[in-house]
Order: structure tokens, then sequence, then C-alpha cells
């Protein structure tokens, strides 16, 4: 579904992404665990073309072509999505045209229902700054439920998402990967990688290990958690 | 000139104000107050109990006056549709507007000029709200793709103790043309005035807003609210005024003027004024682009960038 080969990206000189190697299967969930500035948020825009951020090096192949060059509009169209760790904020949409803007089909209040919200509490709503982070989250959640994408992919889905409504989120991706949606999980949280079928972890812009979720996250704790080389790998 | 049959003119008129989003149905019913005019000429006017609309056609417009009697509550609103058909002519619209204590009224004004090439549409408005009565007055424009049109609102406005007025204007269908607004409001004791201006200025199209609140009375409130979006070389200037006269009177500014593309100018000129040291007025000014991470939230979801921005740009406007 996804290769990413030696990709490299390099900003004001400085490497951000050193030679990184991702396969994503088919209908897999792949989970990404990373430290603060390790480079996360960096996959995932160079993945979606989002922030102007193209390859210095390496490809990006999905589904067999390589996309690096396509704008975000572009791989939205060939199944790609991804949602912000922090979503943007539109004054005077509703959540109901969001949510519409990606649906397949027109029976949009179960997103919301899958993400624990009471559609008509929300439906007429602006996405602007009366939502609290927590509820524009999982508006951005269940917007990407709603497309239905190939692969969706997911920055820091939990932050910002209380204790009731996490089970209620990590449901909604399970459901969407049951639905044939695959699924890169970029996260700190050991927590929210017990859902993945695989996981990898990434130093400074580089996997160094991917394996189960449960050793892998064992791993990162005996290793990363305490390492003195934090985005510096060694070997 | 082309001559239109009075007929024709309203039909014209009809068609044009569906295309603005207004609902024909809404004009046809018995149960809802309405005026139409088309240049100079009435060509509907239905008033309802404790709602007066006296007319009078003028050489180049009309003459109207505006009666809500003393404590009526009018359930629907009234709707009035002003505009010209033909490419060229001048229509001045000369109101006089007389909201008495206790009434509550919500009009919604459509004008409409889908072939303009040179025309100007002028507005004078004298408007009283009595003590504790309520005014909504939402004025939307359609203008063609031509931009040949001149629009000349200007209102003052008295609000008396406890009264309410709150307008909207908003221009973002056709091009603008030019467009020179002027509203100003004065509040007595607890009134509360809002002003919104929105438009969106393609082209060449230029834009000036002035709106002033002067809050007169003690606890008076007041907003003036402008959103603009600038594309090719449009030019705006906005200036929104808010006086704090009495004790505890509180106003704000809030201007955002958004530009798309690298021609297009924006001026904002926020002014803040107390004379009374328990009076308050803030103001907030933003001008800038569109916001990057909004468009690519849209294209992420499969949108183009032109209809990304389309959809933001009508977000900001609604």
């Amino acid at each position: 579904m996804l290769v990413v080969e030696n990709l490299q990206l390099k900003l004001n000189g400085n490497s951000i992404i050193n030679g990184l190697d991702l396969h994503v299967g088919k209908a897999e969930i792949h989970g990404i665990l990373g430290e603060n500035g390790t480079g996360k948020t960096t996959i995932a825009n160079l993945i979606m073309g989002t922030n102007s951020y193209r390859p210095t090096g390496g490809r990006i192949i999905f589904e067999g072509e390589d996309i690096s060059r396509l704008s975000v509009s572009q791989r939205a169209k060939k199944g790609i999505t991804l949602a912000w760790q922090e979503p943007a904020r539109v004054e005077g949409l509703t959540v109901r045209d969001y949510l519409a803007l990606s649906a397949k089909n027109g029976q949009i209040e179960q997103y919301l229902l899958m993400v624990g919200m009471e559609p008509a509490h929300y439906m007429d709503r602006d996405i602007d700054a009366t939502l609290s982070g927590g509820e524009r989250k999982r508006i951005e959640m269940a917007s990407v439920l709603a497309m239905r994408p190939k692969l969706a992919i997911l920055d820091e889905p939990d932050s910002g998402i209380d204790i009731v409504a996490l089970p209620l989120l990590l449901n909604g991706i399970i459901e969407m990967n049951r639905q044939g949606s695959s699924v890169l999980l970029i996260t700190h949280s050991e927590r929210v990688t017990e859902i993945a079928h695989r996981v990898s972890i990434l130093c400074a812009g580089k996997i160094i290990s991917t394996g189960a979720p449960l050793e892998t996250s064992q791993w990162f704790k005996n290793n990363c958690l305490t390492c003195p080389h934090i985005n510096e790998p060694t070997q | 000139m082309v001559r239109y049959s009075v007929e024709e003119e309203y039909r014209g008129m009809i068609d044009a104000y569906q295309k603005a989003g207004g609902d024909e149905s809404v004009l046809k019913s018995q149960d809802t107050a309405k005026l139409v005019v088309h240049q100079n000429k009435v060509l509907a006017n239905d008033g309802i109990k404790g709602l007066k609309i006296d007319t009078e056609e003028t050489a180049s417009g009309v003459r109207v006056n505006f009666t809500i009697e003393k404590g009526t509550k009018i359930d629907r609103p009234v709707h009035l549709c002003f505009g010209l058909l033909p490419k060229e002519g001048l229509q001045e619209i000369i109101m006089k507007v007389d909201a008495q204590e206790n009434s509550q009224v919500s009009v919604v004004a459509h004008c409409i000029f889908p072939n303009a090439v040179k025309v100007i549409h002028k507005m004078d408005a004298d408007i009283n709200i009595g003590a504790n009565a309520k005014f909504d007055y939402k004025e939307t424009h359609y203008h063609g793709e031509g931009g040949g049109i001149e629009v000349i609102p200007r209102a003052r406005v008295r609000v008396e103790k406890g009264g309410v007025w709150q307008s909207t204007f908003a221009l973002s269908q056709g091009l603008v043309g030019k467009l020179d607004y002027d509203f100003e409001v004065f509040c007595q004791e607890k009134a509360v005035a809002e002003l919104v201006v929105k438009a969106y200025g393609r082209g060449s199209d230029d834009i000036k807003i002035v709106e002033k609140i002067h809050l007169d009375g003690r606890g008076a409130r007041g907003m003036a609210k402008s959103r603009l979006v600038l594309s090719g070389k449009a030019r705006a200037e906005v200036r929104g005024e808010t006086y704090g006269n009495a004790p505890y009177a509180r106003g704000h500014v809030d201007c955002m003027e958004l530009v798309n593309g690298k021609e297009a100018v924006a001026v904002a000129i926020p002014i803040v004024s107390v004379t009374d040291d328990t009076a308050k007025v803030t103001h907030e000014a933003a001008i800038g682009s569109i916001d990057r991470k909004q468009v690519e939230t849209l294209m992420a979801r499969g949108l183009d960038e032109n209809e990304a921005v389309d959809v933001i740009v009508r977000g900001i406007l609604k």
C-alpha cells in the first residue's frame, strides 16, 4: 500500500528525516512511536504533501506510484488523508458541512457517534474557536472516518482527548481499519499503539526498529525513554 | 435604453431575487410584508397590521416611510427588494424608519443589479429605534460579473433607551464594483448597536467601509464588525470607530481582512475613544492571507485548492 524508501528531508541545512524506510501494508494499522522532536509530524507532512514539504531524497510510493511531487489534493483523491495533531478551525464552516466534504454517503451522523459526539449538539456548530481542542480533534477524526480513506495518517490522535473519549476514538480507528483502511498511527503514546498490527520506532528521522506492538513498546520503554542520546541514534 | 413592462420588471426582479438567494414563495405569501422596487417604480407594497410602508416615486428612485407602530411585534421577516435590471441607471432610495417603542421586527433586504455596467445605487436612511424596540436589518446584494456599479449606502441610526439595532450588510455575489458604505449609530442609555459588514472584493473592486458607533448613554453597548476577503486587484479600506462617551459603556471594533494574491490591498483603521473613566472600548484588527493550514485541511479531504479557498471565503462571509 505505502512504501517509503530512503526518505530524506533537509531544512536550512539540517537533516530532519534521515534515510527513512517504511512499509505499511493493505488494511494494516502501523504505529510510529517516537519522542518529541524525532520527526513524527514531519513524516505525516511529507506523506500528505502538506506544509510545503517535499523530500530532498528518496521516494514515497503509494499503490505502486511515486506520489512525492503530487499536490495535497491529488494525494487525497488517491485515497490518502491526514488528521492533524492540532486541526485547523474554519470560521463559518459547520460540522455538518465539514463532514459532508468527506462523506462518501449521506449518513454523516454515524461518524460523529463513532467518536462519542451527539450529532444534535454538534452538527450546526461552526468548527471555530467555540469548540474545545478535544471536540475539534474528535470532529477531525469523524471527518477522516467519513472519507473512508485507503490510507489515514493520524498524527497524535490521542492528544487533547479525555480518558472517556479515548476508547471511542480508538474503536473508531479499529472500525475504519475493519472496513479496509490502512492507518499510519503516529504517536508518542504506547497505549495508542496497542491497537496497531506493527509498530516502528522513530529516532532522529529514521526508523530504528519495527515489530509487534507489545515487544516494540517494551523496547521503546527500555531504550528510548532512558536514552542519553535522544535523537542521536548510535546504532 | 431597453424598456421593460411592469410584468417584465416584476418577473425580472423576482428571477434575480431568487438568484440572490431569495425565496419567491415568501414574496407571494399574504402573511408577509414586502416592498419591491425596480428603479423608481414600486412593483409591490404589502404592509401588515402594525406596519405601514408609505412610498413615493421620485425621478431617480423612491422615498420610503417605514413605520412599526408602538408595541407591534412582527413574527415573519419583512422583505424588501430593490434593484435595477438595465445596464445603466440611477436608483436613489430615501428611507425613513420609525420603529416605535417596544416594537420588534426583522427586515431582509435584497438589492439586485444583475446586468449593471454603469449603475449607481444610493440609499440614505434616517432611522429611529424607539425605547426597548428591536430592529434587525439584513441587506444582501446580488451584482452581476460586470462590476460597473457604485453602491453608496448611508444610514444615521438613533437607538433610544434599551433599544436594539442590528444590521448586516453582505456583498459577496458578483463583483462589488465600488462600495462606499457609511453607517453611524447613536446609542442612548442601555441601547445596543451591532454593525456587521461582509464583502468579497475581486477584480478591480474598490471598497470603503465606515462603521461608527457613539455610546452616549449609560451602559450602552456596541460592536462594529467587518469581514472582507480581497483577491485580484481589489482594494478595501475599513474604518471602525467606537466612542464610549457615557458611564459603563462597552464597545468593540472587530475587523478582519484577508488578502488572497499579491495585488489586492487591505487597510484597516480602528478608532476607539472613551471620555468616561468607567467606559471601555476595545478593538482587534487583523489583515493577512488565507490560512494555509485551513486550505490544506480541506485539500486533504479531496478539494482542489480553489475549491478549498472558496469554502473558507464563504465561511468567513456567511
